[in-house]
């Protein structure tokens, strides 16, 4: 049985795709045969972060017009052998996602692969619905801001509500908090919530957190999931994450601003 | 008003004005099929009370589309059950002319003096096990955290939540609201005017609290038991806020 896992937020631009790319690749890199697909459509990035973006022929909306098969369309990562790429089309409308067509897709998808995971484009219309649609455990990816959070809550009570599980009275969709951007050093000046207080906001289980990091930026202008950037702090923050989605139990790292030691910076390490 | 004979002859009819306590079906939507399931499960209850009585048809309340509204399908289901329905109570003008096409009587709209115990038979019949008449409505429970663009109406009793109530989410009862959890959005109690209802929460952080109509927006809410546990009531038209340990 395939695992269905959702990345949402509902807010724009806090990492739904970084992510999406990370935990797809963590998954696929621990053994598992992952999907990840871009339901933004129109606005297509995940290829981009992927690397994969001069590989794409025939997309998602091919797939559901009948355009394409879905072995056509599905791209095969490089780097990781177990993780494969189905991306969003740039020139339709997010209204091309028919509920029957991406639930075909879906349980297609779901009969060769473990896990199948859905970017969803920010907002609460109708791509992130369809997003969510078919989700067994949704990653929130929030911000430590009011307006992320609130933006979580927004979609957290969609999930419980909107979500296939809860229109059909199945036990509800299994919550992930991913707190991203977290800067400790700016929380200890009060400029950003602490992890505390986003748990505490939203009441739902933490998955990981990653910290704000010049390596994401760079990673995602390189086509590389951070993931991949296994000395860094984002990258093992990550792999945190896909080891606690797998049962792992494993401490929550990077919380705490680090005291620059001498050498550190004297090489601007970090 | 009675209509005196002003001549000597003796006519066929006299008026008089006479008053009935009449049982309102509050409709608030119309589907033949569940209509009628609806309605002999509520028969099966009381079948004494229920046979031959008159019954009007209250519009207040009705959500679905006034095209919907199928009167004569709505007697003919009465009927075979023995119910008889004599008028309707509308809204709008659309709704009057479906009655008056039906050849039911036009009853002016309700107010909130009608009291949901009306539609309970008052005796119940010795076959039923249901004790009506005196049962305190229902009381609405919810477990799982109303979240931000989610409503939760008790339209009828108390509203009892055991999580947060979050910025952005709204609840409404007809009678008290209980949170056990931060009470963060909007809790509007006694929505249908009574003024005896209260709001009790774990932590009061709410955007607005409004009792019967009056309400309070968070700015006001901040000199008086702000994020602690309080109670909400209504004293002379005015909101006070008492914390729970002073109360």
């Amino acid at each position: 049985m395939a695992r269905i896992i959702v990345v949402t937020s509902g807010k724009g631009g806090v990492g739904k795709t970084t992510t999406s790319a990370s935990i797809s690749t963590g998954l696929a890199k621990r053994g598992h045969k992952t999907v990840v697909i871009d339901f933004d459509v129109g606005l297509r990035n995940l290829d981009l972060i992927m690397n994969c973006e001069r590989r794409v022929v025939y997309d998602f909306v091919n797939v559901i017009q009948g355009e394409a098969t879905l072995n056509q369309a599905l791209i095969k990562d490089k780097r990781v052998d177990t993780l494969f790429i189905l991306p969003a089309s740039q020139t339709r409308e997010k209204e091309a996602l028919t509920p029957e067509g991406v639930e075909k897709v879906i349980n297609q998808l779901a009969e060769t692969f473990d896990y199948i995971v859905c970017d969803s484009p920010a907002g609460i219309e109708h791509g992130a619905l369809m997003a969510l649609y078919h989700a067994d455990e949704a990653i929130v990816v929030t911000n430590p801001e009011v307006s992320s959070v609130r933006d979580s809550d927004r979609i957290l009570g969609i999930l419980q509500s909107k979500s296939r599980r809860a229109e059909n009275g199945l036990d509800p969709v299994k919550e992930h908090l991913l707190l991203s951007r977290y800067n400790p050093q700016r929380v200890e000046r009060g400029e950003m919530l602490s992890v505390q207080d986003v748990e505490e906001i939203l009441a739902i289980p933490l998955l990981g957190v990653i910290p704000e990091s010049q390596v994401v930026l760079n990673a995602s202008n390189q086509g590389m999931p951070v993931i991949l950037e296994e000395q860094s702090d984002a990258g093992q923050a990550y792999d945190d994450a896909v080891a606690r989605l797998l049962g792992e139990d494993r401490e929550h790292r990077f919380l705490n601003a680090q005291k620059k030691g001498f050498f550190s910076r004297m090489f601007k390490g970090g | 008003m009675s209509d005196t004979a002003t001549t000597g002859i003796k006519q066929s009819f006299q008026l008089k004005s006479a008053s009935v306590s009449l049982t309102a079906l509050e409709l608030y939507y119309f589907d033949n099929d569940e209509f009628e399931a609806n309605l002999r499960e509520k028969i099966s209850q009381a079948p004494g009370f229920f046979k031959d009585i008159p019954l009007i048809v209250s519009l207040d309340k009705y959500e679905g589309l006034d095209s919907e509204l199928d009167f004569f399908k709505l007697i003919g289901t009465c009927r075979r059950h023995n119910i008889h329905v004599i008028g309707v109570r509308a809204r709008t003008d659309d709704q009057r002319r479906l009655a008056r096409g039906a050849s039911l009587a036009i009853l002016p709209a309700g107010s909130q003096r009608d009291q949901s115990e009306n539609a309970q038979p008052e005796e119940p019949a010795p076959e039923t096990e249901v004790s009506t008449g005196n049962q305190p409505p229902e009381a609405r429970y919810v477990t799982q955290p109303v979240r931000s663009g989610q409503q939760i109406h008790a339209p009828d009793g108390d509203l009892v939540v055991l999580a947060p109530v979050q910025a952005g989410a709204e609840i409404l009862a007809a009678g008290n609201i209980h949170v056990y959890g931060p009470l963060r959005g909007r809790a509007l109690a006694g929505v249908n005017g009574s003024e005896n209802a209260r709001i009790f929460c774990q932590s009061l952080e709410a955007e607005l609290v409004s009792i019967a109509g009056h309400y309070k927006i968070s700015e006001d809410l901040q000199d008086s038991g702000w994020k602690g546990a309080v109670q909400i009531q209504l004293k002379d038209d005015l909101l006070v806020v008492t914390p729970l340990d002073k109360a």
